[in-house]
């Protein structure tokens, strides 16, 4: 686009002049015309990566999206992107983009070690449905398991969940956002009784100090940082505080950086609880009447396998909470002195008790922000817990400015893997399996047999590669996710799993991932604006896109696979007949008669989407089986919200967020909430309730006292380093889409091991040489980096794992927070030597 | 002897008209060499030598064109030149935007330099100067427009010194502050590795030859407040105490914020009512 500044500017002033004079001027018309833009249909969508929910305008010309804008009228990112955004229109077009079904196949026939070959979706679904059947009547529901996504639409992931739970009868669902925001849902349900967070990202703009607990979100939330950033600069006497194992580049722009030892976040967080106690700054009022004071089980193991010598060591179980008194709780606090925090955390005195004050300071807006530093954490839940106690103590929250801010990594785990439930134990709207009350509500609003959602939590994710393992498991799908690559000690754990010769492998992705290369089926799939979608990002805003190209060849979306495959079952062969009899009418029925034909899903007949400005949308779904299948979809699921048991989850009507840039839940007639459990911006607080933490019946939320515990793994002799895995700014998770871009591919091509210069030294290492990273589980071999942009302390070593041809997951230790399940990326040990 | 004489001669006529013939060549030689040469001293603008060329008159007279940097060179960022480029035959030099300089801590392309063309001294790879960054089109940085991009910034070797970000309010959406970089000619080597991963279709930041990057302040001016700094005083006695006529609860501060309202220790009003009037007729509040 030839379009310099200047005229863009003179371009765009004339248009405001004639705008305000109500006039339509012809050049400038002929202007834009100029640029060739003209012919391009723009339409909204939110981006395809992090859990910011940018919001872009997608270009579409000859049925391919050949542009992309930063959205000028998204709140979010006011026309701007991330490096990832701007590449946004490439990522479809990657040229080995998988568009046939692809069996593993010998002599015409499957074969477990035969070469894929393409096959119809027909002949997919058939050997697909015949090792389901298989399974079922050899094993049950338990043996077959579904690994989702916090990427799937919400839909998607609605359309799975009911397919696994109320289809198969078999709650072995969970997606990726296990490795990824399950800690953080623990704590909002044991704090609060409700998951996800009370305050909106307006709270960037109104803090006036901000405290980063284990997030690099200049590079992982980069247009979030771009807003505390301006905040910084503008707002007098606003401070950044960056606590981390490492240096980053948000050490930048912090005015107290602080770099600690891995695992002892728990005890500075301890340390400024005791501080807020001992110096009587704590909002007397406010914990009087919004808040209880707990304890929780301690020594509670590592999530590890149950005959791991760790796991028999432990002494306590569970996450069960008992009251305790403020006294109580001041005790236990006291041992964290500041002299004890520092020692135990090496950062300096002074800067911890800078730290400390900023929070305890009541004039003070405090907004904390947290991601994969307090999540992957092998106790996650507690340190989540931590902050709350701090916040809760000054009664900073659910007001703008004072939020602790729990920020996701992607673009659904808040709309699709939290919201919609699409966990092993889940249910939309917040509702769990072990309830009865619960299960009961979803089965009438799926119009099923009571009794048929089981009780028992099926496997997580971690438990699921496990379960893969020891045959247990057998029958598996993985959607949208990449759990190779992803999982951790994918030598011991992960791949036997899916060579295990028991199982059946079905991998669906866009893209031959490290993952498809283990399956046994590979399932072609549409990805973004391939199909109409839905995202939920971390400041509870769902936003909404339409279908705008066509998927490449026979490539078709996730909806459509489960549904299509749905139809491959009578209730008969996956329902006990004690179940069907209560609702004989179902007999030889398919589940996809029963689940998605059920007089909700398809109740909205097949129309013509189309936009304000008239322009027409394919909806490939909607053709294919008749009726406007992501609507009755969406419609079915805000039943969770509107009339389940947990109040405060109201979403808006379908509709509304097609012209909507996204609307932050609860809805309630049409009004958005910013801001939870404070009355005036909630509107499930009553007047004169101030403060109502309306999650928990008795509307108070937990303090939960847990102390300092060491991690599973420390480095000793032989494996003298500790090991933290994260991104990189210009890669996505696994790099199957943005490694395809090859200009983010030039910009961050293979991954580093970041280390010290000295560590570099003294194992004869010089930066760029090649080394190897050993722990007990496997190792890598890759180029040492002692520059750049991170600086590990000496004794860490900081590996990105987005590349395909560098597993560091083969090194990783699947050590687990026993609450949440999941996994600490963050702390193995591992030696770095001479390759 | 006639004969011989003859021959000689022929020959001594030959050899004259050949010597002038060779002569002229010769000249002509010559004078299409120093064209030649100082073609190619101006060396294109994307051509960047090895680290410790120095000038690059200095750098040709040493060179002798043996191919050993290049040998050594393991990411095989150095090449060399072939005679239809614009750089000197047989010299080495690489092109940022296809294969930067990786900086190897050890250097050995300088290390195989048998002549000292690449300069010995250079012990330290931070020291080595070939070429300076310049983000030359502010107008399509995608860093000025106020994305998120700074990939220039996060691969520079030196980053923080050689490619710092300087955040700036961004007035346009009002709260997403803009990441300007910038490059410090007092760190940057001129390795190429943000040229190389602008990820822009034409590199919006370049490498160049620091007689093309740098501008020079004139001799008779210096900064101020570097002299100053440099000093660790100012260069002149100490300015004297300045007065101000000032109303009751303003406060003048001299070198720093300028007109202040002073903050009283218990109560925002004076004791004298008339000092609240009176500013708020002012329009003060």
């Amino acid at each position: 686009m030839k379009i310099t500044r200047r005229d863009f500017i003179k371009t765009n002033a004339i248009a405001a002049t004639a705008a305000a004079a109500g006039v339509t001027l012809p050049g400038v018309k002929q202007a834009l015309a100029k640029s060739g833009d003209m012919k391009i249909r723009w339409d909204k969508a939110p981006c395809r990566f992090c859990g910011t929910g940018c919001s872009v305008l997608v270009g579409t010309k000859d049925g391919r999206v050949v542009a992309t804008q930063g959205d000028p009228d998204a709140p979010v990112n006011r026309g701007l992107n991330c490096i990832k955004g701007y590449f946004l229109s490439k990522i479809m077009y990657g040229k080995d983009r998988l568009t046939k079904p692809l069996l593993r196949m010998k002599n015409g026939k499957y074969d477990k070690n035969g070469d894929f070959t393409p096959i119809s979706w027909d002949k997919a679904f058939d050997i697909m449905a015949e090792k389901w059947k298989e399974t079922l009547k050899k094993k049950g529901p338990t043996a077959v398991g579904m690994f989702g996504s916090g990427q799937w639409t919400v839909w998607e992931g609605y359309a799975a969940s009911k397919l696994m739970k109320a289809g198969f009868r078999s709650n072995n669902i969970d997606p990726n956002a296990r490795h990824c925001m399950a800690s953080a849902v623990g704590a909002f349900m044991r704090g609060f009784g409700s998951d996800e967070p009370m305050g909106c990202y307006d709270d960037l703009e109104h803090a006036d100090v901000f405290v980063l607990w284990g997030s690099n979100m200049a590079e992982m939330h980069p247009i979030l940082w771009s807003r505390l950033s301006d905040t910084r600069l503008t707002k007098e006497g606003c401070e950044v505080h960056v606590l981390s194992t490492y240096k980053h580049r948000c050490f930048d722009l912090a005015d107290n950086g602080m770099v600690f030892v891995p695992q002892t976040d728990l005890a500075i967080l301890n340390f400024i609880a005791n501080y807020i106690i001992q110096n009587k700054a704590y909002d007397k009022a406010f914990i009087d009447k919004h808040v209880n004071f707990t304890k929780t089980p301690t020594d509670i193991g590592y999530g590890l396998r149950p005959d791991h010598p760790l796991e028999k060591k432990k002494t306590g179980k569970g996450g069960k909470l008992s009251k305790i008194s403020f006294d109580e709780y001041a005790k236990s606090v006291s041992k964290y002195t500041l002299e004890y925090a520092s020692e135990l955390s090496g950062v300096p005195q002074e800067q911890l008790l800078r730290l400390a004050k900023v929070y305890a300071d009541p004039k003070k807006k405090v907004a904390s922000y947290w991601t994969m530093g307090f999540n992957q954490h092998t106790r996650g839940v507690w340190v989540n817990g931590l902050l709350y106690n701090v916040h809760l103590l000054m009664g900073k929250i659910s007001e703008p400015g004072n939020s602790p801010f729990s920020l996701t990594g992607q673009p659904s785990a808040c709309g699709t893997a939290r919201e919609v439930g699409t966990f092993a134990h889940r249910l939309p709207a917040d509702l769990v399996v072990k309830k009865k009350a619960h299960r009961d509500f979803a089965e009438k609003i799926w119009k099923l047999p009571e009794g048929l959602i089981p009780a028992k939590p099926g496997y997580h994710a971690v438990l699921q590669n496990r379960m893969l393992k020891d045959g247990k498991l057998n029958a598996y799908w993985v959607m949208c996710n990449n759990n190779m690559q992803a999982a951790a000690n994918m030598n011991e754990e992960t791949y036997p799993g899916y060579r295990n010769p028991e199982n059946f492998i079905v991998v669906s992705d866009p893209y031959p991932t490290v993952t498809a290369q283990a399956a046994d089926l590979i399932l072609p799939t549409a990805m973004w604006t391939e199909k109409e979608g839905a995202y939920g990002n971390a400041e509870r805003r769902t936003q909404f896109w339409r279908q705008q190209v066509k998927a490449p060849g026979e490539a078709k979306s996730d909806l459509w696979q489960l549904m299509e495959f749905s139809k491959r079952f009578k209730a008969e062969e996956v329902w006990p007949a004690e179940l069907l009899a209560k609702k004989p009418e179902y007999r030889g029925k398919t589940l996809y008669a029963i689940l998605f034909e059920n007089g909700q899903v398809n109740k909205y007949p097949k129309q013509q989407v189309t936009d304000g400005a008239g322009n027409v949308y394919d909806n490939d779904e909607m053709e294919h089986f008749g009726f406007y299948v992501q609507k009755g979809l969406f419609e079915e699921y805000r039943l969770f919200g509107t009339q389940g048991p947990k109040k405060g989850h109201d979403l808006g009507e379908f509709d509304a967020y097609h012209k909507a840039r996204g609307m932050r839940w609860p809805v309630v007639n049409g009004k958005e909430t910013l801001w939870r459990y404070r009355e005036g911006y909630d509107p499930f607080v009553k007047k004169g309730e101030g403060v109502k933490f309306y999650g928990k019946k008795d509307g108070r939320a937990n303090i939960i006292f847990a102390p300092y515990e060491p991690p599973a793994e420390s480095p000793d002799n032989e494996y003298d380093l500790w090991l933290s895995t994260g991104r990189v700014l210009e890669h996505w998770h696994s790099g199957s889409m943005t490694r395809r871009v090859p200009e983010l591919y030039r910009a961050f091509p293979d991954a580093v091991v970041f280390m010290h210069p000295n560590d570099a030294k003294k194992r004869g290492l010089r930066r760029g040489m090649v080394a190897k990273l050993i722990s007990r589980r496997g190792e890598i071999t890759l180029r040492v980096e002692t520059r750049g942009r991170n600086r590990p302390p000496e004794g860490l070593v900081f590996v990105p794992w987005f590349d395909a041809g560098r597993l560091v997951n083969k090194v990783t230790l699947d050590a687990t927070d026993p609450l949440s399940k999941e996994t600490d990326y963050k702390k193995c040990a591992v030696k770095v030597i001479k390759a | 002897m006639i004969s011989m004489q003859h021959k000689q001669g022929v020959n001594r006529r030959r050899f004259l008209a050949d010597s002038t013939r060779l002569a002229s060549g010769m000249l002509l030689f010559a004078l299409g060499l120093g064209l030649y040469a100082r073609k190619v001293e101006s060396l294109p603008a994307i051509a960047l030598r090895p680290p410790g060329a120095g000038g690059e008159k200095d750098f040709l007279g040493a060179c002798i064109r043996c191919g050993l940097c290049v040998r050594d060179c393991p990411y095989d960022t150095l090449k060399l030149a072939t005679p239809e480029e614009d750089v000197a035959s047989g010299t080495p030099w690489f092109e940022a935007r296809k294969i930067p300089c990786e900086m190897c801590e050890d250097i050995p392309c300088v290390k195989a330099c048998p002549t000292g063309a690449l300069d010995k001294t250079l012990l330290d790879i931070d020291e080595a100067r070939m070429g300076l960054a310049v983000l030359m089109d502010q107008e399509t940085c995608l860093n000025y427009l106020g994305l998120r991009c700074d990939v220039c910034y996060r691969v520079c070797p030196l980053i923080g010194k050689a490619i710092t970000l300087e955040p700036q309010h961004n007035p346009r959406s009002g709260k997403h502050a803009l990441f300007i970089p910038v490059v410090h000619s007092e760190a940057c080597t001129g390795c190429g590795k943000c040229e190389h991963a602008c990820v822009l279709d034409e590199a919006a930041i370049k490498v160049l030859p620091e007689r093309l990057a740098k501008g020079v302040l004139g001799r008779h001016y210096r900064l101020g407040w570097e002299e100053k700094e440099k000093a660790g005083h100012s260069l002149v006695a100490p300015d004297t105490e300045h007065r101000f006529n000032l109303p009751g609860q303003m406060k003048y501060d001299y070198e720093g914020e300028g007109l202040m309202r002073k903050q009283p220790a218990d109560s925002p009003f004076s004791d004298n009512p008339l000092d609240t009037l009176n500013q708020r007729a002012g329009g003060g509040s």
